[in-house]
């Protein structure tokens, strides 16, 4: 299969690999014993978590008065962290998803873990609306059954619902489509192994056999999952975006929120992806799979998505005033300068501020820069949350009925318990799976190999001079 | 495809251009394959190999509108029908409320029923056994399998030889 590949593309494979060598690089950190680095990891995301399961049950024993909520702020943490979260899971289906119906082939290099960490941050945030109903044992009311109370259906005309069915959706599609991607690799890691491991492996491959028929399938199957799937991660935070939109309150009440939300999603997304990415290409000694390129061309998504993210807020305000609607520039008056100037300050340093760095190529091919701006977007996104949510409630019509919100230890408690899920989750899945996907990487292998381009491809034909092409063949 | 107590032929390949030539011209010498296995998707083989296109994606189309009709009729039945209520002075049938959940359930009825149909389809699922060819295909070999009860065996074997398999073996599966 002869390619043609433009020279200047850099290579996303380095260290000239075989087919044989991806295998081995990609499955072996399944098959040995876990690292020191990664028992300490498990041990402090499961004690985490443990905290995070005591401060869940504490709440649904105690009820939520064990929270700080007051009147008019009804939403707290839990639905800042709910956003945060659900933020957080758009990246993966975005990279996986509307990278592959654009054919960008940077994208096998991080899907895998992309997609993964997507699902288990929608498990973090579908937790945050789960218990903050109050009583977590009936939740299942949510859904639209036939019931032995009327039957009484639930409102399909409010935003929240739309969200339980979105939220949903995104779970169950996200899940089927990595899942579906990791058949392949499973049995990879089933054909390397012996004995039980061979039996359970052959278990989670479906019993897999490579036929070119299946493959062509799986081909079909993926693009329409792909085809799928984009317009429903936009859909997604759109509709959690409805969430505060189609209400009255004054700064919530913008049409400018669907795409904000997108972006914004995208944009800490990103973040999340490479905060983890950066530690685990080190740690699973992945630097030639997830090369310095792909960290740039995060960074570059990172960067358009940050500005959008900046224009919106500045678009916020400008409305705010060009309105002249008195309650809604007392809002934003309130949002900016009033009690909680210190997170709008930080929403607006971390997001919009400190990304225009990348516009510097050096900047944005640095690990250690990259691992700094992710960790100050994750912060900055989750103030815009706290933001929108928090601050906007504690001030609202009646100056009588003004407060100041704090959470409790149990709510920071539900809240570092969602790092330890998500991490705890994300630990198992670099132990039992392939971290890149194996197959795909070998697909993009000949035409972005690095013996086969860039500046040190090993050209095994007659050079045909003057063309701005170098057409790659096979050794 | 699932294969089951077949005699069979096989040779392994180490590229997947060496397997693209080879099926060609098993193709023009008529030699009929049983099945062709790689690693990795190998793009420029179905044509060759006279695979029709999948149809998963019709199946697909289908389960979404059934999405759909779901969600729509659904919402409709239960607010004008089995329990009318008027939310915020709207009608009760307030066809643009209903757009969200309508557009979730062909997304989610789309991808569900496409999934489960490529599992059934190809015989795939939890706790299905196939046998094994060789455990280097899924790694880095690309196999072409004769069954012996539609090839002359030995024809295949010089076949495989000649085109450059760098193994070749029989197997029961």
């Amino acid at each position: 299969m002869s390619a043609v590949v433009s020279p200047i593309r850099e290579p996303l494979v380095q260290g000239s690999k075989t087919y044989h060598q991806i295998t081995e690089d990609l499955i072996s950190p399944t098959e040995k014993t876990p690292s020191a680095a990664w028992t300490i990891g498990f041990i402090l995301s499961v004690t985490t978590l443990l905290g995070g399961i005591f401060c869940i049950t504490w709440t649904i024993w105690h009820g939520i008065g064990t929270w700080n909520l007051n009147r008019t702020v009804g939403w707290g943490w839990d639905i800042t962290n709910f956003v945060w979260w659900i933020g957080i899971g758009h990246a993966g289906t975005l990279i996986s998803a509307i990278l592959l119906l654009f054919r960008q082939k940077w994208r096998t290099g991080v899907n895998r873990a992309a997609e993964a960490m997507t699902i288990f941050a929608v498990i973090c945030a579908a937790l945050f609306p789960g218990i903050h109903v109050g009583r977590a044992w009936v939740v299942f009311y949510f859904f639209p059954y036939p019931n032995t109370r009327g039957p009484l259906w639930p409102n399909f005309n409010s935003p929240l619902l739309w969200d339980l069915f979105a939220i949903s959706t995104y779970f169950t599609v996200s899940l089927l489509f990595w899942y579906t991607g990791l058949v392949p690799d499973f049995a990879t890691v089933r054909d390397r192994a012996k004995g039980l491991r061979r039996k359970i492996y052959n278990f989670l491959s479906f019993g897999w056999t490579g036929s070119a028929k299946h493959w062509q399938r799986w081909e079909s199957l993926s693009l329409v999952l792909a085809g799928l799937a984009t317009p429903l991660v936009l859909s997604v935070h759109t509709i959690v975006s409805f969430d505060f939109a189609t209400s009255v309150i004054p700064g919530w009440h913008t049409t400018i929120f669907p795409p904000y939300f997108v972006a914004g999603a995208i944009f800490s997304g990103f973040a999340m992806v490479q905060t983890l990415m950066l530690v685990t290409r080190k740690i699973l000694k992945l630097e030639e799979y997830i090369t310095i390129g792909h960290i740039e061309s995060m960074n570059k998504v990172i960067l358009a998505t940050g500005t959008i993210v900046g224009v919106a807020y500045l678009t916020e305000l400008f409305v705010a005033w060009y309105s002249g609607y008195v309650y809604e520039q007392a809002a934003f008056f309130n949002r900016a300068l009033g009690p909680y100037w210190w997170a709008y300050f930080g929403m607006m340093f971390c997001n919009v501020m400190s990304p225009q760095i990348f516009w510097k190529k050096s900047f944005r091919r640095s690990v250690w820069i990259t691992f700094l701006m992710s960790i100050f977007i994750n912060i900055g996104m989750w103030f815009e949350r706290f933001v929108i949510i928090a601050t906007t409630l504690a001030r609202d019509y009646l100056p009588s009925s003004w407060s100041y919100y704090t959470p409790t230890w149990v709510e920071i408690g539900i809240y570092l318990g969602t790092f330890g899920l998500f991490f705890t989750l994300y630990l198992i899945f670099t132990r039992v799976a392939p971290v890149v996907a194996v197959a795909e990487v070998k697909s993009i292998l000949k035409s972005a190999g690095d013996q086969y381009t860039g500046p040190n491809a090993v050209h095994h034909h007659e050079h045909d001079h003057g063309s701005e092409n170098v057409e790659v063949h096979n050794h | 495809m699932s294969y089951k107590n077949q005699d069979i032929v096989y040779g392994l390949y180490d590229d997947e251009e060496i397997l693209l030539k080879a099926v060609q011209v098993a193709k023009d010498k008529h030699l009929e394959i049983m099945d062709v296995f790689s690693p990795f998707p190998v793009h420029g083989l179905d044509p060759i190999l006279g695979l029709s296109e999948s149809r998963l994606h019709i199946a697909g189309f289908v389960y979404g509108m059934l999405g759909t009709l779901t969600a729509f009729l659904g919402m409709t039945w239960i607010f004008t029908k089995d329990w009318p209520i008027i939310f915020g002075g709207k009608p009760y049938w307030s066809v643009p409320s209903f757009i969200p959940i309508t557009f979730e359930l062909t997304v989610l009825f789309a991808s569900i029923g496409m999934v489960v149909s490529f599992y059934i389809v190809c015989g795939l699922g939890p706790g299905v056994v196939n046998p094994t060819i060789d455990n280097r295909i899924t790694d880095d070999k690309f196999c072409i399998a004769f069954n012996k009860k539609d090839v002359n065996a030995q024809e295949a074997e010089s076949f495989l030889r000649e085109t450059g398999a760098s193994e070749v073996n029989s197997k029961i599966l």
